[in-house]
């Protein structure tokens, strides 16, 4: 029987590392939540239920993807969190202080993130500072111009933003009945497209282009990418700047969700990135990892934080250690797959 | 420039850390050639392929290529690549992480997109007509060494080349794997393409090669064409000093010592490394070999016995006592010391100094708590520069500067120092000069001398047969053959090898 299934085995061709993590991630997505539906049912049996976990992520599935991009280069950004707070606060006070557009938000948000990228990316790759570092300082720096630019919450009146904000997009066909026998379509937020653009957009250059497979290549190894003909530092550059870009979608999507400005918003949020990619299947060595990963990353952080609440565990620590469990078991299944198939090669 | 010539290099000078790598080289290369760059270790042959190849910038001197007007100026690999010309490195310079047919063709493919099904089919083709085991779509972390190296080969090869270097692209690869290779030099040579081979096998020099050119001490010795210059002119001109008789230095009482006191004895040792367990004993003051092919377990043999591989059953005993060896440092007590093959992953600590280097395994002897003085580790690591004549600038220089061969000293100088009962030295001489690997075969007939024993493992025979008093075969993870006295030579080493059968 053994031999048989060796056999059967060694005919497939070995799947990829980045291949492996991503099916470990939806797979274990998928039970988780099948688990709870099955077995806390409850708010699990709704659809809207999984519609909310979108719509209260999307901006943190932009932000993670970007994560993603530069630790697949091998790289980290820590400032996302802290540039999501400025971006909220800029465009809110655009908004409302400087008779601002939606457009006008909109350009400086994306302006606010794609300068930080490029800041940042530069110093990274073309003065070969440590991309902790450099993105350390930037996130105390965009901490610091937030309260600059207000320092206390407001929300957010302008009209055109405020409609834009509580637009629903309804999903066909799909929704559930209320106690009183009346269906409700289900809906997400205009963020949710966004995000989910931006990940289809992502996974299409991480896997068809040039510049994709040069992330890769960097992370996997800078010096033999180098004599195999790629400019490590344009790559470097271009991930931190891409991150940064998205990072002001994201922070822009984020705006949209909460609707106000507030010093404190996203807090810990690059932290929650971070943890989102590492349970998507990105390795913090840089060379592996998945936009789609990313995505079920963020949905699987945000699942089992629901599961918490709802079992009645709500205290902030339940759930940081819940979290912190979940990353943990992440990482040795991870090690351990990795171990094996490197073993058995 | 010359007509035919496609590569002209002219002065070239290359400084590092004060040690003058490269002093007024000068190197040409020819339509349909294949060149070979001959030297001993540190003679500068990396150097000037990476000033070359834009890795390292050039101090002075200037480089002409065929279609270019003037000097031409290398910044990178890629502009390197661009420019027409490609490399295979002696250290695998592929990712990893990536599969086999990106690896061949990353940073060199036009457009922005990636079309998978394209670049999958031909590398398949290409990899299909050179015989590589491997599948396109497979990730390359996943292919043996050699294969790995195959495929930088192939991503080369496949590349529209005026200018190909191989810098000891053989070291990794078996007989059969090597033929393979000469046959694709060959075919290019027709192209015209000119091939810059840089090789430590004088046999493979002289099969494929037209030109050589010797480099000593990161001077030019001179060019000449193949005919013109026997095996023994080379050797010497690389040496810069007529060649002591090999032959000569095994002593003649080898005979003696057989038989006498066993100082090790493995019983059905195995790892998790290993296919079958060892079976097998060490005599004191002898010499012996582990030989057999790449991958017959020569080398996953002495890393159970270290316990560099985690060690899964059997018995050892040392001097008659059962002991156990779990991991390296249990093997250091018991007077055992281990220069591993691979010397940049098991071997060297690139960053530490040539003094910490060498004092490393004492101080693991010695436990941490009672730190070895800066003066004493000065002293010892003086004393063994000048003992193995370990060519660096200063004892502080980091290891990682020095040329191979004398990082190889470097790490032998580390086991000597703790003073060993029972040396293993496995490839000790890969990819080192033949002035150091003669140096190094009479160091270890010396320590047998002393009555400690050695195992020396190479891949070439003629250098086990010169060193070792006993040779223990092995082929496919087995042990099959033992062969000591007259029994040493080089068709009865290949028969047994062979299994007797042909």
């Amino acid at each position: 029987m053994k031999i048989g299934v060796d056999k059967k085995t060694r005919r497939l061709a070995p799947m990829s590392d980045t291949n492996l993590l991503l099916t470990i991630t939806i797979v274990v997505f998928f039970v988780m939540y099948i688990a709870a539906m099955l077995f806390i049912g409850r708010g699990f049996l709704r659809v809207q239920t999984f519609f909310n976990i979108l719509n209260e992520n999307a901006a943190l599935i932009i932000l993670s993807c970007g994560m993603s991009i530069v630790m697949i280069t091998g790289g980290i950004d820590i400032s996302v969190g802290k540039l999501t707070a400025l971006i909220c606060m800029s465009a809110a006070v655009n908004l409302d202080y400087h008779g601002g557009s939606v457009m006008t938000a909109v350009l400086l948000s994306l302006a606010i993130g794609l300068a930080f990228g490029i800041v940042q990316g530069a110093l990274v790759a073309f003065l070969d500072i440590q991309p902790f570092i450099v993105t350390l300082a930037g996130m105390f720096f965009a901490k610091g111009m937030t309260t600059i630019v207000n320092s206390t919450q407001f929300n957010v009146q302008n009209e055109a933003f405020v409609a834009l904000k509580n637009t629903r997009i309804y999903i066909p066909f799909l929704g559930s009945v209320n106690r009183r026998g009346v269906f409700v379509p289900a809906y997400v937020e205009i963020g949710v497209i966004v995000a989910v653009v931006a990940v289809i957009v992502l996974f299409f250059i991480l896997r068809w282009t040039k510049l994709g497979r040069s992330f890769y290549a960097v992370g996997g190894n800078p010096q033999s990418a180098n004599m195999l003909g790629i400019n490590v530092r344009k790559t470097r550059f271009l991930a931190h700047l891409l991150c940064g870009l998205l990072a002001g979608i994201g922070g822009f999507v984020y705006f949209l969700h909460v609707g106000s400005g507030a010093p404190s918003h996203a807090t810990g949020a690059e932290m929650n990135a971070i943890a989102s990619s590492i349970i998507g299947g990105t390795m913090l060595t840089g060379g592996v990892g998945n936009i789609i990963g990313t995505f079920f990353g963020v949905l699987s952080l945000s699942t089992i934080k629901n599961i918490v609440s709802l079992l009645g565990l709500d205290d902030a620590w339940w759930t940081n250690i819940t979290v912190a469990a979940m990353i943990c078991i992440f990482l040795v299944v991870q090690s351990i797959v990795l171990l094996r198939k490197n073993k058995n090669s | 420039m010359q007509k035919d010539s496609v590569l002209e290099m002219r002065g070239i000078y290359k400084t590092f850390y004060s040690v003058k790598a490269l002093q007024n080289v000068d190197f040409t290369l020819r339509e349909g050639e294949i060149h070979a760059l001959m030297g001993e270790n540190g003679a500068g042959k990396s150097t000037l392929i990476k000033v070359l190849t834009g890795v390292y910038s050039k101090d002075a001197g200037q480089v002409f290529l065929k279609g270019h007007e003037g000097p031409i100026s290398i910044k990178s690999p890629e502009e390197a690549q661009k420019a027409g010309i490609s490399t295979v490195y002696q250290e695998i310079t592929l990712c990893p992480n990536l599969t086999v047919a990106e690896n061949m063709y990353i940073g060199r493919s036009k457009g922005i997109l990636t079309n998978w099904h394209k670049m999958n089919a031909s590398a398949d083709k290409i990899l299909e007509s050179l015989g590589i085991p491997a599948k396109a779509e497979q990730q390359l972390g996943s292919c043996s060494i050699a294969v790995q190296q195959m495929v930088a080969i192939a991503r080369a090869v496949d590349m529209e080349c005026k200018v190909l270097i191989l810098d000891e692209p053989t070291s990794s690869l078996d007989e059969s794997e090597v033929a393979k290779l000469f046959r694709l030099m060959l075919d290019l040579k027709a192209r015209g393409v000119g091939i810059i081979f840089v090789t430590h096998f004088l046999d493979q020099v002289y099969e494929v090669c037209d030109r050589i050119t010797v480099l000593r001490d990161g001077q030019l010795v001179g060019e000449y064409a193949i005919e013109n210059l026997p095996r023994v002119e080379l050797v010497s001109k690389m040496l810069g000093k007529d060649l002591d008789d090999l032959s000569e230095i095994k002593s003649g009482d080898e005979e003696a010592k057989i038989g006498s006191e066993i100082v090790y004895e493995a019983d059905e040792l195995s790892s998790v490394a290993a296919r079958y367990p060892f079976h097998f004993s060490i005599h004191k003051g002898e010499v012996n070999g582990f030989t057999g092919l790449l991958g017959s377990g020569r080398s996953e043999c002495v890393r159970a016995i270290f316990g560099a591989d985690k060690v899964t059953g059997g018995k050892v005993r040392i001097d008659g006592k059962d002991i156990h060896i779990k991991k390296p440092r249990d093997a250091m007590k018991h007077g055992i010391g281990y220069l591993p093959e691979d010397r940049k992953r098991d071997g060297i600590v690139g960053d530490l100094s040539v003094r910490d280097n060498i004092i490393l395994a004492l101080q693991v002897m010695e436990g941490f708590f009672g730190p070895i003085s800066k003066a004493k580790a000065e002293k010892f690591a003086d004393e063994y520069i000048k003992l193995l004549e370990i060519k660096t600038a200063s004892t502080d220089t980091p290891i990682k500067s020095l040329s191979g061969g004398n990082q190889q000293k470097v790490i032998l100088a580390r086991w000597l120092l703790t003073n060993p009962q029972y040396l293993i030295l496995d490839e000790p001489t890969r990819g080192i000069d033949i002035g150091t690997k003669i140096e190094i075969q009479k160091l270890v007939l010396k320590l047998a001398g002393e009555g400690k024993s050695v195992t020396f493992i190479s891949s070439e025979i003629d250098e086990m047969l010169r060193t070792c008093s006993r040779l223990i075969v092995m082929r496919d993870g087995k042990e099959v053959g033992e062969l000591s006295g007259s029994d040493l030579t080089q068709s009865k080493v290949m028969s047994t090898i062979a299994g007797g059968a042909r």
